[in-house]
């Protein structure tokens, strides 16, 4: 199920700004990668660029080519809502919507495409839940509004959502960023399981947890404000946390800079 | 978080009125950090003896939004209680709400009100049920679709429908309804003209509610593969949903009270017609209009009751606004 990414020579655009320049990688199927860098490198423009959520911007575009096995996402004639239904989105903020119950929240994506059948939706509830760690908490009130949930449990419903319309890629935008240890903590043991069926993408600031997650990890950096952002190295996790081949790789890793 | 921005919502639109009163002058605890009373207490050691003039400038300011509080009350209370204290009488008979004017001369008591009522509640609901699309669906548009000139266009129509006086919206209907049609004065021609009136009203409501849904449920949808139109119709409509309904009752509210158009498009009549398109209908306020110049007591009785009635009405449409502001609201 799990896909491979293969972006090759990408630019990123808003507008007449060009964001991120030349990043050409390969992500494994059933894989962790984890992007790390300094604020406004791109690492978030260059992720969105993944599953075309980028040219929800006005004035964002693209040159170069994103392939996802043997499918190129930018294609003529590609479906950008398909695209979005194949690879998945968690974001930074917990943005459940507020006008639905969990069960709601987690059937949106399927009920929102038009699938119907309460006993399908209820297994694909459950699963997913239970698939996010959240079902124990859960179960006894899956009516009540998504957001009276905590943040670290809103964060994992928002997976939850993310993972019920059975994406092949999960991209995952500081998904820890708004939480505190234990939830963060619950949220990696999490990536950690989804790894044997989703090729999962993640942006973080935290080092460790990009040593503890990923299997790969891609540095990127910028040369100044205002210049685009590059990818400066990507290599096994274990390789740029202990030998990576660029100097500013190690300096940004040591903190001593960014 | 989310909750919170539909709560503003409400202070957005709903609150207006309260604006008028000087906060901070009526509750108490604002004394505290005033400094007022810091000449009685023992000096601070660390900030020293508040200054003398601050403190006579912050009584001043006290008293100037107090005047200012009381100046713009006094007419509101004047108006509600000579509309009560002459209207009430004629409400508390049953027969105001039962019965029409028909057959009734201004020099015999009795009569209601039913045919002006009826013909408000018709025409201000068809007026709503035409300018609901047509205002949400154009600040759909103008927030979620709208880039480049054409919606800055569309957003400056809407500007110059706002200013537009109500008398000069009857006129253009009567242009090209009775003038260029050839068409008879009817309630229909009415409500055109009130529709005018309240889609930019709902227009600009609308597109503040649905700046008010955060771009992230937008975004949270578009990433599960929903396509944009889905999206607006599913996720950013229901969010907004209690804000744009507010909105839409207070527009209402607005409309009802017209009359310039009512004047020159509903000619009245003191029987029931509810009929839209058979000429003669009555309404609130052109029965307010009809027995204004009348000074037999009957009907002077009369216009102040209607007068009144129209009030609760509009109160009425104003309260059932706040109610699902507040109940309506995404809650936690
Ligand atoms: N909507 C936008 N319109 C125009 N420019 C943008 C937009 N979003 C981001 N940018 C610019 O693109 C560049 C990359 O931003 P991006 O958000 O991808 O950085 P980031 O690496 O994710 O940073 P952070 O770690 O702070 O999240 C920045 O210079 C930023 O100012
Ligand atoms: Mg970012």
């Amino acid at each position: 199920m799990a896909k491979r990414i293969d972006v090759s020579d990408l630019n990123v655009y808003y507008g007449s700004f060009k964001a991120v320049e030349g990043v050409t990688m390969t992500v494994e199927p059933r894989s962790v990668t984890a992007f790390i860098g300094p604020s406004g490198c791109g690492k978030s423009t260059f992720l969105r660029t993944l599953n075309r959520m980028h040219e929800v911007i006005p004035g964002g575009r693209v040159e170069g080519k994103v392939m996802l096995d043997d499918q190129d996402l930018y294609g003529s004639g590609v479906d950008p809502v398909a695209v979005r239904r194949t690879v998945g989105m968690v974001f930074q903020r917990p943005n459940p919507f507020p006008t639905m119950s969990i069960y709601d929240n987690v059937a949106a994506g399927l009920k929102l495409n038009g699938i119907k059948g309460k006993k399908k939706l209820d297994e694909v509830v459950e699963k997913s839940l239970h698939g996010a760690n959240l079902w124990n908490e859960v179960k006894d009130r899956l009516n009540k509004p998504g957001a009276g949930l905590s943040g670290g449990q809103q964060q994992r419903l928002c997976i939850a959502r993310a993972i019920a319309v059975e994406p092949q890629v999960l991209l995952m935008d500081e998904p820890c960023s708004a939480l505190d240890p234990i939830s963060t903590l619950a949220i990696e043991d999490l990536i950690s399981e989804l790894k044997s069926k989703y090729t999962i993408v993640i942006v973080t600031h935290n080092m460790q947890q990009a040593a503890r997650v990923s299997d790969q990890t891609a540095f990127f950096n910028l040369a100044a404000t205002g210049k685009p952002g590059k990818l400066i190295e990507i290599a096994d996790t274990q390789k740029i946390f202990s030998n990576p081949s660029v100097k500013a790789t190690e300096d940004y890793i040591s903190g001593r800079f960014g | 978080m989310s909750s919170n921005t539909v709560r503003m919502t409400d202070v957005a639109i709903v609150d207006e009125p309260r604006s008028t009163k000087p906060a901070g002058a009526t509750d108490g605890p604002a004394t505290a950090d005033s400094g007022g009373s810091g000449g009685r207490r023992s000096p601070s050691p660390v900030f020293g003896h508040p200054a003398r003039a601050r403190e006579v400038k912050d009584h001043l300011a006290r008293v100037v939004m107090w005047l200012a509080f009381l100046l713009a009350l006094v007419p509101l209370v004047w108006i509600l209680w000579t509309v009560l204290s002459q209207g009430y009488h004629l409400l508390l008979q049953s027969e105001w709400w039962t019965n029409s004017q028909k057959g009734i001369t201004s020099r015999r008591e009795g009569g209601g009100a039913v045919h002006a009522i009826q013909g408000t509640l018709i025409q201000g609901l068809t007026t709503a049920v035409i300018s609901v699309p047509i205002g949400v669906m154009t600040a759909i548009y103008l927030v979620e679709y709208g880039r480049g000139k054409f919606a800055k266009a569309v957003s400056f129509m809407v500007d110059i429908l706002t200013g537009i006086p109500s008398i000069v919206a009857g006129l253009f209907i009567y242009a090209v309804w009775v003038t260029t049609l050839g068409l008879q004065r009817v309630g229909f021609a009415v409500c055109l003209a009130l529709v005018m009136l309240m889609v930019p009203v709902i227009v600009r409501s609308t597109e503040e509610m649905l700046k008010l849904v955060p771009n992230e449920l937008r975004e949270a949808s578009y990433a599960l593969g929903v396509p944009k139109w889905k999206t607006i119709m599913k996720v950013v409509l229901p969010t907004a949903f209690s804000g744009i309904v507010t909105g839409v009752l207070l527009g209402l509210a607005r409309v009802m009270g017209e009359t310039a158009p009512l004047l020159i498009l509903g000619p009245y009549t003191k029987a029931i017609a509810t009929d839209l398109f058979g000429g003669y209908m009555a309404t609130l306020p052109t029965m307010i209009n009809q027995d204004r110049s009348e000074s037999l007591q009957p009907a002077v009785d009369r216009v102040w009751a209607a007068a009144l009635t129209l009030i609760l009405l509009v109160l009425l449409l104003n309260i059932a606004g706040r109610v699902v502001a507040r109940f309506g609201s995404v809650r936690k």
